[in-house]
């Protein structure tokens, strides 16, 4: 390769800290929506990067569903004390105590939709002019026509028949008061560039990710961890397995795989041979075929 | 894929252009299912999409059309973006729109682009839109094109055929600026020439489309001539153990620079070394196109977001009158001396319309210097005035420092892209 060449996860990298920067440049008040996934870690890690020796200049918002995993919770806390970040945390059991949103009952009920009320709501509490996170176009088919700059309404929503056009590395994050952008640095990576990534820069991630042995049950074909937030049907039986997760979100609505792999190196050969792709084993996008463009334009992440 | 595979893996990024007639949905298909990038449960639900639908086959269109209108329309209305990779690189496809506002989507697939694909069907030979096609690719500046003469298996894989159309091709295209053309018949169809050499055209001796995408030489598509570095954001940490520490960031627009390397400050003139280039918390000795770094520089002097670093032999041009070409992407028209936002690299200035010089028929290519009404997905040549110098070079010499965007300053929405010249 020519010396003036950069490899496939050096341009990638290089592009998301040019997103990175020019938030930082083009609002007052940004935020990462952290949610402890391997993605959102991606983005700290390439925030740090992108305003080293500098402090990350804008801080970190969970929305927590008080459904997520301990190992998550644990790891987020961990990962904002060792680097000096604000952590702010919207949480949803709040937004339902407080009446503004209703729990879904019944055995798939789940707090995945709720969160767009407490992010929106959390945007609002605290001025939040962009707020950016780690959703890839490769995720989702509405995710393919995201743009890096996204921009949202008064209402939070997403309006994708009329999108700004985005051209060389121009962006354009003008707004009017009250209006909103989603702002997402790693668009253009993929699951195996995540995970390339994570192994060459050696990062940090919940153990969940690595197998494990749990109480899980199957439910419509998905592993589901055993945990007290799901209730059980009269036929499922929790057994031990030995698992991990590709994806980390809400308990109710995070699939586990079977899987031995215990390093980084084994996960990313698994993740080269496997025929699903990761959002096969996330609940919340199998609702409808429209799922996730309906949620995105209510304003969700 | 072992740890040096795809640590020596580069990215190209490529944008179709056709409509669905073309067989471009398919050829797209074909792409990512032979390079095994569709997934299981992908397919599965295209396959559920295609039956609810009462098609007899997979719609492999379903596969890119992300929107519940899209689909409900059988249309594609924005830009889509799809990955793939092979054991040699990572592909980044541009999935551009063939019906609604053309244009727009195709310069805006075609800015970030090192390689256009450019569908000819075999039985119709160059039509208006291939010659559309054709020129918002030269104008671009997309170094490499491909003409892929689709449908090769409806006109009985006759080496008559692509040859009459290659020649048409080849002569209409020496009015344009591209560096580098390829033509190859396909049939994305029944997958000849695509990633399996085509057994039935064995007077065809070029390389496969995939073979093509695959080692087409893409490290010289970067300016590595001319140094300019943006700065986009100013770090100064103001902590204990960096108290001094005041770096520039920013991203190579072009050109390298070196550690120690005497460079001067654009637009004050200011002149001094480079003292160190980080490329996070590692020092570099150089930094080139497209790296984002920091650089600190020997003196202190006052710089802020929107100058630029340049050696002090090889500037940009710093002017307040410009003529670009203009692609209008809003539903309201131009308006002859309205003012716009304009951002170039990090700047941002505000401009006026002086001039509307001709606007280009891009069916044939002529100028019309009698309409210059600029209307949606219009080309026209205008000339600017703005309210401090740009440091501009020509998009021709560099495509990041000679382009620019216009803003609505009332709706803030993005409205034309222009490309100086």
């Amino acid at each position: 390769m020519n010396k003036y060449h950069l490899t496939h996860l050096k341009e990638l990298e290089a592009e998301s800290i040019y997103v990175l920067r020019e938030v930082a440049a083009q609002f007052e008040n940004p935020a990462l929506l952290f949610s402890g996934g391997k993605d959102s870690i991606v983005c700290f890690h390439l925030a740090k990067k992108a305003f080293w020796p500098a402090k990350v200049p804008f801080p970190l918002v969970h929305v927590d569903t008080g459904h997520n995993f301990k190992e998550t919770l644990d790891f987020r806390d961990d990962l904002v004390k060792k680097n000096g970040v604000n952590l702010i945390v919207g949480s949803v059991q709040e937004s339902i105590d407080s009446g503004k949103v209703t729990e879904e009952k019944g055995f798939n009920a789940s707090r995945n939709a709720l969160q767009t009320v407490t992010l929106l709501d959390t945007i609002e509490k605290y001025k939040f002019d962009a707020c950016m996170g780690g959703a890839r176009r490769d995720e989702e088919k509405a995710r393919a026509k995201e743009r890096f700059f996204s921009h949202r309404d008064e209402f939070g929503q997403w309006d994708p028949k009329n999108q700004r056009p985005e051209l060389w590395n121009l962006f354009n994050g003008k707004k009017n008061i009250g209006e909103h952008f989603r702002v997402f640095p790693i668009s253009n990576w993929t699951e195996m560039d995540v995970w390339q990534y994570i192994l060459l820069e050696q990062i940090e991630l919940p153990s969940l990710y690595f197998t494990h042995q749990r109480e899980c049950f199957i439910r419509d074909g998905v592993i589901y961890a055993h945990e007290n937030i799901i209730p059980l049907k009269p036929n499922e039986k929790p057994e031990k397995m030995q698992v991990r997760f590709r994806t980390i979100g809400d308990i109710s609505c995070t699939g586990a795989v079977l899987s031995n792999a215990s390093t980084l190196e084994e996960i990313v050969e698994e993740v080269a041979a496997t025929r699903v792709t990761e959002r096969g084993s996330r609940i919340d996008d199998k609702r409808s075929e429209a799922a996730m463009e309906d949620r995105k334009k209510q304003g969700y992440f | 894929m072992s740890k040096e595979g795809y640590l020596n893996m580069d990215l190209l990024r490529f944008t179709t252009a056709g409509s669905v007639d073309d067989g471009k949905s398919t050829l797209i298909g074909r792409l990512l299912y032979d390079s095994k990038s569709i997934f299981e449960d992908q397919l599965e639900a295209v396959e559920t999409a295609s039956k609810k639908k009462g098609e007899e086959h997979v719609n492999l269109a379903l596969l890119t059309d992300g929107l519940r209108a899209e689909r409900e329309q059988g249309i594609t209305i924005d830009v889509a973006y799809r990955y793939f990779a092979t054991p040699k690189r990572k592909f980044i496809i541009a999935d551009t729109p063939g019906h609604i506002q053309y244009t727009r989507n195709m310069v805006t697939g075609a800015s970030s682009a090192n390689l256009a694909i450019i569908l000819v069907d075999a039985r119709k030979g160059i039509l208006e839109q291939t010659i559309r096609h054709s020129f918002i690719a030269s104008l671009l500046q997309i170094p490499h094109i491909i003409y892929c003469i689709n449908k090769m298996d409806l006109v009985e894989y006759s080496e008559t055929v692509f040859e009459k159309i290659k020649k048409e091709l080849e002569a209409f295209s020496a009015k344009l600026d591209v560096k580098d053309i390829t033509f190859i018949p396909i049939s994305a169809l029944k997958g000849d020439n695509v990633v399996e050499r085509s057994t039935t055209m064995n007077w065809y001796q070029g390389p496969t489309l995939m073979y093509l995408l695959e080692n087409i030489h893409i490290s010289g598509d970067h300016n590595l001539i001319d140094a300019r570095f943006p700065v986009q954001y100013v770090i100064r940490p103001q902590s204990t153990e960096y108290h001094d520490f005041r770096g520039y960031a920013g991203r190579m627009a072009s050109g390298v620079l070196k550690k120690g390397e005497e460079i001067m400050v654009l637009p004050s003139g200011f002149t001094t070394r480079i003292k160190s280039i980080y490329s996070s918390s590692t020092e570099q000795e150089e930094a080139f196109a497209p790296m984002s770094v920091t650089v600190t520089l020997d003196d202190e002097i006052d710089i802020s977001r929107g100058d630029m670093i340049v050696r002090v032999n090889n500037q940009p041009e710093q002017t307040q009158e410009i003529d670009v070409m203009l692609c209008w992407f809003n539903e309201k028209p131009l308006v002859l001396n309205g003012k716009y936002a304009l951002k170039h690299t990090t700047k941002e200035v505000r401009c006026i319309v002086k001039d509307i010089r001709y606007k280009m028929d891009i069916n044939t290519l002529s100028r019309n210097t009698e309409n210059k009404m600029v209307n949606m997905n219009d080309i026209a040549r205008i000339n600017l005035r703005t309210t401090a110098p740009l440091l501009a070079d020509k998009y021709h010499r560099n495509r990041i420092t000679g382009s620019l965007i216009l803003i609505d300053e009332a709706t803030n929405e993005t409205v034309a892209a222009g490309m100086i010249i």
